[in-house]
């Protein structure tokens, strides 16, 4: 059996698991099993990924299936894996993993929380080994919907309504989606034979400029409203500031991947000639986006709203570099996507545990954490250091290859996006700063804060798991790296073919 | 032999003379044990018809059956079955247990009637079909003639009905005027496109329209759905519609399709009003049964997508969409008819907190409404995206985008619901009860329904091989 169906069975094993539990530990206990499974599984898949390339095996697919689904229609569910997908999946059971660890405490209707939670990691893990269009959409939109009930019945704040205004909003991006893929499908076969949906198929088919031009919005635009797209972002801060911890760990750490990885995998690779004519528009709106979302976070008192700010800024830029069409900017973009996806997780559980102790989430009212539960504060800063691009860690890896492989393009266009992109290090520099200053250092103003107790054990599991991951990246980046370029290959060749 | 090209209706007045004579001799306070032989009864039709049997035609080619035809059946005769399971609870109340058996035979009526539309062979056997499948649901509609506006919701359909069948009936007659033919086959060469024939496919178009609720002659869709008892509501919200829309297809398919041209453009523009007006106006309902009565038209705004796909794949989509929103529709409405008959309650907001009192009837409601709306891996996902696959064959991009759009603002107010049931809570939530056995079966067959049609691809492989060269 293919491994990679692993993924998909276990978290379907796992939520009949907890069907069948009985109380409530039982119901923790067997979603921890189930997706450190899961992390082992996708540990697995790596290092044989890696093995299979050093051993010479130069496919452009491992690990491929096809089994034939709705014959009429040529639906296939296929799966396989290059070294982007690899990464993906790898970046995705971390932070499941910790996400499971980081909502220990949930007591209201747990059950029902942890199967949407892992329902929609299903999602995201079918999505990311997905290589026919239809599948994939399938899964994107299994990973989406959870969201809905999981913010709202789960979230805080004005829940019912960031919930609706996220599931809407990302399923307007989904339309978007649905009618750009049927138009790669109705033009997968210009000379008349059967059509398909196929990735790689299409891939290899010249389709006609016309339907390019106009099919290439749908997608990117589509895939862009998850990734936070500038002007399509609007629902990400709501519905990060308003969702649970764990889900806004996934959702901003994995989901809002799907966009990135979605407009880097169909839009730009499928329709490579419309991304060239097009990707001016684009890449003015990415870099407002980067630029905005800095500032934006700058702006804010909320612990939410300002790492959801920063992630908008982040995930844009994720776009922006997918937009460069170099090896080294795309390169960027997905350790972007690694990186920030680890981080951010890392940010989303630390600021549901200080909530947790100290019940606000406005940094004017804590002051001097550190004193009290250090743990939790240097992990915060650690993940502070890594978002600013600090060297060592994982942003600045991301970062740095982003900017160089920016600045390759000669024009005067490019070189200004890039220094307006650029710009937004100084300001995440200063939000960063400016929180942890705040909230970590100084007098401890508030006496019940006197009385708070430092991480617990699986607090320390799911913070930890994070950190090891962001570090890990940033002191050693060359292995992901190089699994990223092996998978790039096509993407580039195809892009390299239509600037000719 | 010959008899048994026309089993399926056979078979069914079989069981409509049995139960008349039953009741004759029932006495009254004994009416209810009809109940489950009936529903046994009409269930061993439902399993026989898909015993393969002759294929040909009858009465000189009025009455025809085909391997297609045959499905069609089937799958009505699947979703009536749901409705009879479902029914049971509230034809158990007090006030129509001495209806028991008049429901039965009304029922199976409309269904004898749909069916011989489907296999009618000219516009003569169609309509007699057609008016068979409407009569005796306006006395079904009427059927708790002590509520007011029970009574009011079967004239309004007699009324309705009558009205579309005179234009339809009118629209037929310009047919023969110009042709000198009734019969399907030799209309069709008939058919070039003159002004008298453009003129009657109007006509006969605003009649079908009527029967399927099209925008602008859905008017009396909401009213009467709401008047009706619930049961009878879901039955023509979904076994009544669902024929319709299949013999329409086949029509305009097969005797229309010299006139492709013509009709393709009116399907267009009623297919964006019927959805988005349908939409518009599901946003604001309180009442769940006016509720799914505006969902329910705009759905057939979408399945006018498949319709306007013109091949193959449009025809196959349309009788699958049928199916997969029999199950849909009717997991939703039995779930409102089963609350509504314990607590009286139909209103959304009746429904805060629902989730945690009955947690089995929300779940079946969440699913049933995210097929509707499209959402996976429910069924409803597999049909929605084939149905606008059908359109985009034709190019017809922009339809599928405003299609999509409005599958989102469905989205909208079907989480309108979700959100009542599982977000909201209550201080006084419909408390806990155990629905009747023949319900649960009922519930039971709809979600197996909505999971394994999408994910079990050879239902839809086995309906597209009896539809090759509809188009």
């Amino acid at each position: 059996m293919n491994i990679l169906l692993l993924l998909i069975i276990i978290p379907i094993l796992t939520i009949i698991g907890i069907l069948f539990s009985r109380d409530n530990k039982h119901v923790r206990v067997i979603s921890a099993i189930g997706m450190t499974f899961q992390l082992i599984v996708s540990a697995i898949i790596i290092i044989w990924y890696l093995a299979e390339r050093n051993a010479g095996n130069t496919a452009e697919i491992l690990f491929a299936s096809n089994y034939v689904w709705y014959e009429t229609l040529n639906i296939h569910f296929f799966i396989g894996v290059d070294g982007v997908s690899v990464a993906m999946i790898g970046l995705t059971s971390i932070v499941i993993f910790a996400g499971i660890f980081a909502s220990w405490e949930i007591t209201d209707l747990p059950r029902e929380f942890f199967i949407s939670l892992i329902l929609l990691s299903g999602g995201v893990f079918g999505f990311f080994i997905s290589l026919d269009l239809f599948t994939m959409f399938l899964f994107y939109e299994i990973a989406v919907i959870p969201m809905y009930l999981l913010i709202g019945i789960w979230g805080s704040g004005p829940r019912q309504y960031s919930a609706m205004k996220l599931t809407l909003m990302l399923m307007g991006g989904s339309a978007l989606i649905l009618v750009g893929l049927l138009g790669l499908y109705f033009n997968s076969n210009p000379s008349g034979g059967p059509l398909t949906f196929d990735i790689l198929e299409i891939a290899k088919v010249q389709i006609p400029m016309s339907a390019q031009l106009f099919f290439f919005p749908f997608l990117f635009i589509g895939f862009g409203v998850l990734g936070a797209l500038f002007p399509f972002h609007t629902w990400s801060p709501d519905g990060h500031a308003s969702a649970p911890t764990a889900v806004s760990m996934l959702h901003a750490g994995v989901l809002m991947k799907l966009g990135g990885y979605g407009c880097y995998r169909v839009a730009v690779f499928l329709l490579p000639d419309a991304a060239h004519e097009l990707a001016w528009i684009f890449i003015i709106l990415t870099a407002i986006g980067v630029i905005y979302g800095a500032l934006g976070a700058i702006w804010q008192k909320d612990l939410k709203y300002i790492n959801a700010y920063s992630s908008v800024s982040h995930c844009a830029l994720v776009l922006f570099a997918i937009l460069m069409f170099n090896e080294t900017a795309m390169n960027g973009a997905i350790m972007q996507m690694i990186s920030h996806g680890i981080m951010t997780a890392l940010f989303f559980a630390l600021i549901g545990m200080i909530y947790g102790r100290t019940h606000t989430r406005y940094i004017n009212e804590m002051s001097g954490l550190m004193k009290v539960m250090p743990f939790l504060a240097v992990a915060y800063v650690i993940g502070g250091l890594a978002s600013l691009g600090l060297p060592g860690f994982s942003g600045f890896v991301a970062e740095m290859t982003i900017f160089v492989g920016a600045f390759q393009h000669p024009d005067i266009f490019h070189r200004v996006a890039t220094i307006i992109a650029a710009s937004s290090i100084v300001a995440t520099a200063v939000y960063i700063l400016r929180v942890i200053g705040m909230m970590l250092y100084g007098k401890i103003t508030n006496p019940e804060y006197e009385q708070i107790t430092d991480a617990k054990w699986y607090e320390r599991l799911s913070t930890g798991t994070l950190i090891f991951g962001i570090t890990a990246i940033g002191i050693a980046p060359l292995w992901l790296s190089n699994m990223i370029t092996a998978g790039l290959g096509p993407v580039i060749h195809k892009l390299l073919l239509s600037m000719n | 032999m010959l008899m048994l090209i026309m089993r399926h209706e056979l078979l069914l007045v079989l069981i409509t003379v049995i139960l008349l004579v039953v009741e004759i001799f029932l006495p009254a306070d004994r009416k209810q044990k009809i109940i489950l032989p009936s529903i046994i009864l009409f269930g061993a039709v439902m399993i026989l018809g898909f015993i393969p049997g002759p294929t040909g035609s009858l009465f000189g080619g009025m009455y025809i059956t085909t391997p297609l035809t045959l499905l069609m059946k089937n799958i009505l005769t699947i979703g009536v079955f749901i409705v009879f399971l479902q029914s049971v609870d509230w034809l158990k109340k007090a006030e129509n247990r001495e209806k028991i058996s008049e429901y039965y035979i009304l029922l199976i009526s409309t269904l004898i009637g749909m069916e011989y539309m489907l296999s009618s062979g000219d516009f003569l056997m169609f309509y007699i079909g057609l008016e068979l499948a409407t009569i005796p649901l306006a006395a079904l509609a009427a059927f708790e003639r002590f509520k007011e506006k029970s009574a009011e919701a079967g004239v309004k359909l007699i009324f309705t009905s009558a009205l579309s069948s005179g234009i339809l009936l009118y629209g037929l007659s310009m047919i023969y005027g110009t042709v000198g033919t009734l019969y399907f086959d030799e209309v069709v060469n008939g058919i070039n496109g003159a002004p008298l024939q453009i003129l009657a496919f109007i006509f006969f178009f605003a009649g079908m329209a009527f029967k399927i609720s099209i925008v602008p002659f859905h008017l009396w869709t909401a009213d009467v759905y709401e008047g009706a008892p619930i049961n009878i509501t879901s039955y023509l919200s979904v076994i009544s519609k669902g024929a319709a829309v299949m013999v329409f297809t086949i029509l305009l398919y097969t005797v229309f399709s010299k006139i492709t041209i013509m009709w393709k453009d009116v399907i267009y523009i009623t297919a964006i009003l019927t959805m988005t007006i349908g939409n518009l106006f599901a946003m604001r309902q309180q009442n769940l049964k006016r509720f799914l009565a505006f969902s329910s038209i705009a759905q057939a705004g979408f399945i006018f997508l498949g319709i306007v796909g013109q091949s193959q794949l449009g025809m196959t989509t349309v009788i699958y969409f049928v199916l997969v929103y029999i199950f849909s529709n009717l997991g939703a409405f039995g779930v409102v008819s089963v609350i509504s008959n314990r607590t009286g309650k139909e209103t959304i907001n009746d429904y805060d907190g629902l989730y945690r009192t009955n947690p089995m009837l929300s779940l079946t409601m969440m699913l049933a409404l995210f097929s509707l709306a499209g959402i996976p891996p429910v069924a409803g996902f597999f049909g929605k995206f084939f149905l606008f696959a059908a359109a985009a064959q034709q190019g017809l991009y922009i339809l599928v985008l405003i299609a999509v759009l409005n599958t989102i603002v469905s989205l909208y107010y079907y989480l309108l619901v979700v959100k009542a049931m599982f977000l909201n809570r209550s201080d006084r939530p419909i408390a806990y009860f155990k629905s009747d056995g023949y319900s649960r079966l009922g519930f039971a067959i709809c979600i197996a329904g909505l999971i394994i049609i999408g994910l079990y691809s050879p239902v839809y492989e086995f309906i597209n091989q009896f539809t090759f060269g509809i188009y």
